[in-house]
C-alpha cells in the first residue's frame, strides 16, 4: 500500500514546507478551495471514515452536526494530546509531517465554516512544538493560512496550545475545559461540543490521525478511499508496535489487517525467539488478549467482537516473562493518578483497585482478593462520568478473564515468582 | 512582576484566545521558564497579567502535572515507567538513578543536580525505555546509556 499518512517521512527534511511541496503537498488544498464546502463534507462522508481517536466515531456525522447548528464562531480543535500509554502513532505526524495535519485543518476549517484552529499538544512533546510552530509560520506565509488563503478570501487561523500533563485531557470536553484555562474535568454530554464547545460556540474536536486523512479523501475522493482496508471503517491506520517484538515501531497498514500479522508478518515477531503471553491491543485502556486471542482484524467493528476495542491501535506485546499482575498493577497506578476526581466510582475505584492489586503483586494478597477487584470493577462499571474509570474496570476485568491463574498463584505463594 | 519583554509575550497569547483566562496554561508555562518553578510571587504575576483571581490560578496550576510547585534541581529527568518501558526495564533505571546520582524517584538530589520526576507515557514505547532531560528527548536507555547522556548535563 502507497503511504498516506507516513508519506515521505524518511526524507530528514520532511517537515519543511518546500520539501512537503516538492512532494505534492498543498494539492488537495488547491483542489479543495474550488469545490463546495458542501461537497467536501460529501466526500468524506463517501469515504466512511471514522475518528482515530479511540471511539471510531464516523467523522461526516460529527461534522454534519456541527454545521446544522447555526451559530458562529466555529472552532476546529485537533486532539494531539496523545496520552493513551503504549500510543505513539500521532507522534511522526506531528514531527515529521505536520504540513499534511495543517493542510488536512485547513481543508476541513473550510468545509466546516470554521475559521480558528487549535491544536492541542500534550505538553510531554516539546519538540513537536517547535516543529509544528514553525510549520504553522512557513504555512502563514505561504497563504496557506491566514485571512486570504490562496487569494480565495478564506480564513483559517491555527495555534498551538501545549497541554500540562494530564491524561484526562485527552477527552474531548476535559479537553476543551482546558484550552479555556480550566482544570480538566469532562463536562455533562448533552449537550455536545458540536452544539456547545469551546466558548460556547460550536466545536469540532478531531484526532490528529484523522484530519490527516483528509487531504487524501479530497485527492482521490471518498469513494476510493472506502475501498482501502475493512469496508466498515476503512482507510490507512496507524499502528503502533511496543514491547517485546523484533521491531517495534508505528506501521501504516489498510485499516483491519490482522493483529497476528501487525505483530508476526510487520513487527518482526516476538523479541528473541521469545513466546507469546498477551497483547493489549489498543492502548492500556483496552483488554488484554491472550497469545491465542490474536487472529482478529484490527478495526473498530471487528476488535470488539474479538473482546477488545481497537482504541489507539497501540499494541503492547507481552513474552513469557512479563508479571500480567504487575502490569494491572501499573496499570491501575496509571488510572488512580489520572483519575479527574470528578466522579466517585472512579475516584474511589481506581484507588481501591490499586491498593488490592499492589498487596497482590507484593505477596501480600488475601483469599477473596480476586473476587473483591471484580466486584469494584463491576461496581465502577457503566457507572462513572466518563470512559476513563470505565476502561479501568474494564482492564481488571479482562486481566481476572485470562490469567486469573497469575492472580490466584501470587496470593497462594504469597510472592511474585517474575521478581528477580 | 513580569519584566516588559514577557508581558509583550503574554499579550501575544491573549490576542490567540477570544478570552483572557484561555491564556492561562501558556502563561503559567512561561512563569515557570522565567522563575524556575510557580513560587508564590510567580502565580501572583500570572495573575495579574491575566487579570485573575489568585486562586483561579493557583488551584488550576495544581490539577496539572507538569507545572513544578516546588524548586526544581538544575536539570529535570522525567523517566517514563509506564507499562511499554516498564517490561523494558524502566523501573530498574529508576534505582539505578536513586543509587548513581542520588536522585529519589520524584525528588531532588541533595547536590540539587538533577530532579526525577516518573512519567506516564511520553510516547516513547516502540524506543523504551524513554526520558526527556530537561527537553531533550533520549530512548532504548540502559544504565550504560544514561552515565553517557547525563555526562553533559552538569
Ligand atoms: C480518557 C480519555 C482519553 C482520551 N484521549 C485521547 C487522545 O489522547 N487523543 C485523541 O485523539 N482522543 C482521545 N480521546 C477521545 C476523544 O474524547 C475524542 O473522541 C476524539 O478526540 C475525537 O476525535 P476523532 O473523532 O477524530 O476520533 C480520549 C477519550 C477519553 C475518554
Ligand atoms: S470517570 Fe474518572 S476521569 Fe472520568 S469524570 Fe469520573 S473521575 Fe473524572
Amino acid at each position: 500500500m502507497e503511504k498516506v499518512l507516513l508519506k515521505n517521512t524518511d526524507n530528514p527534511d520532511s517537515a519543511d514546507i518546500s520539501e512537503y511541496r516538492k512532494a505534492g503537498g498543498y494539492r488537495s488544498l488547491a483542489k479543495a478551495v474550488q469545490m463546495e464546502p458542501r461537497d467536501i463534507v460529501e466526500e468524506v462522508k463517501k469515504s466512511g471514515i471514522r475518528g482515530r481517536g479511540g471511539a471510531g466515531f464516523p467523522t461526516a456525522m460529527k461534522w454534519n452536526f456541527a454545521m446544522a447548528d447555526p451559530k458562529f464562531p466555529k472552532y476546529l480543535i485537533c486532539n494531539a494530546d496523545e496520552g493513551e500509554p503504549g500510543t505513539f502513532k500521532d507522534r511522526p505526524i506531528l514531527e515529521k509531517n505536520p504540513h499534511l495535519l495543517i493542510e488536512g485543518m485547513v481543508i476541513s476549517g473550510y468545509a466546516l465554516g470554521a475559521e480558528y484552529g487549535y491544536i492541542y499538544l500534550r505538553g510531554e512533546y516539546p519538540a513537536a512544538k517547535d516543529i509544528l510552530e514553525a510549520a504553522i509560520e512557513q504555512a502563514y506565509r505561504e497563504k496557506f493560512l491566514g485571512d486570504d488563503i490562496l487569494g480565495k478570501g478564506i480564513r483559517f487561523r491555527l495555534s498551538v496550545h501545549q497541554g500540562a500533563g494530564a491524561y484526562i485531557c485527552g477527552e474531548e470536553t476535559a479537553l476543551i475545559e482546558s484550552i479555556e484555562g480550566r482544570k480538566g474535568q469532562p463536562r455533562t454530554k448533552p449537550p455536545f461540543p458540536v452544539n456547545v464547545g469551546a466558548w460556547s460556540m460550536p466545536t469540532i474536536v478531531n484526532n490528529v490521525e484523522t484530519l490527516a486523512n483528509i487531504p487524501y479523501i479530497v485527492e482521490i475522493g471518498g469513494e476510493a478511499y472506502s475501498a482501502i482496508g475493512s469496508s466498515d471503517c476503512p482507510g490507512p491506520k496507524l499502528y503502533c508496535v511496543s514491547g517485546f517484538v523484533e521491531k517495534p515501531g508505528v506501521y501504516e497498514l489498510p485499516m483491519g489487517t490482522s493483529l497476528r500479522d501487525i505483530i508476526y508478518k510487520h513487527a518482526g515477531g516476538i523479541k528473541n525467539n521469545g513466546k507469546l503471553k498477551a497483547v493489549i491491543p489498543g492502548g492500556i485502556s483496552t483488554p488484554v488478549l491472550p497469545a491465542d486471542g490474536i487472529d482478529c482484524a484490527m478495526d473498530f467493528v471487528a476488535m470488539p467482537k474479538a473482546g477488545s476495542m481497537l482504541g489507539s491501535g497501540a499494541v503492547i506485546v507481552m513474552d513469557e516473562s512479563v508479571c500480567m499482575v504487575r502490569v494491572t498493577y501499573r496499570a491501575m497506578k496509571f488510572f488512580e493518578h489520572e483519575s479527574c476526581g470528578k466522579c466517585t466510582p472512579c475516584r474511589e475505584g481506581t484507588d481501591w483497585l490499586r491498593k488490592i492489586l499492589e498487596r497482590i503483586e507484593h505477596g501480600k494478597g488475601r483469599e477473596g482478593d480476586i473476587e473483591l477487584l471484580s466486584d469494584v470493577a463491576g461496581v465502577m462499571s457503566g457507572r462513572t462520568f466518563c470512559p476513563l474509570g470505565d476502561g479501568a474496570a474494564g482492564v481488571v476485568t479482562g486481566m481476572i478473564r485470562h490469567f486469573r491463574n497469575e492472580f490466584e498463584e501470587h496470593i497462594r505463594d504469597k510472592q511474585c515468582k517474575f521478581r528477580n | 512582576m513580569f519584566n516588559d519583554t514577557v508581558l509583550k509575550e503574554i499579550e501575544g497569547i491573549k490576542a490567540k484566545y477570544p478570552d483572557r483566562r484561555s491564556a492561562l496554561l501558556p502563561s503559567l508555562y512561561i512563569a515557570q521558564r522565567e522563575f524556575g518553578w510557580l513560587s508564590q510571587e510567580a502565580m501572583t504575576c500570572v495573575a495579574r497579567s491575566l487579570n485573575l483571581p489568585e486562586a483561579v490560578v493557583r488551584g488550576t496550576a495544581s490539577f496539572y502535572s507538569m507545572y513544578k510547585h516546588r524548586p526544581a534541581g538544575r536539570h529535570v529527568i522525567q523517566l517514563c515507567t509506564n507499562i511499554s518501558c516498564m517490561i523494558l526495564g524502566a523501573e530498574r533505571l529508576v534505582d539505578f538513578l536513586e543509587t548513581r546520582y542520588g536522585v529519589p524517584a520524584n525528588g531532588t538530589s541533595g547536590d540539587g543536580r538533577f530532579s526525577l520526576v516518573i512519567m506516564e507515557c511520553i510516547g516513547a514505547c516502540g524506543t523504551a525505555p524513554a526520558m526527556l532531560v530537561n527537553t531533550d528527548f533520549y530512548d532504548n536507555l540502559s544504565e550504560k546509556r544514561i552515565e553517557e547522556i547525563l555526562e553533559n548535563y552538569k
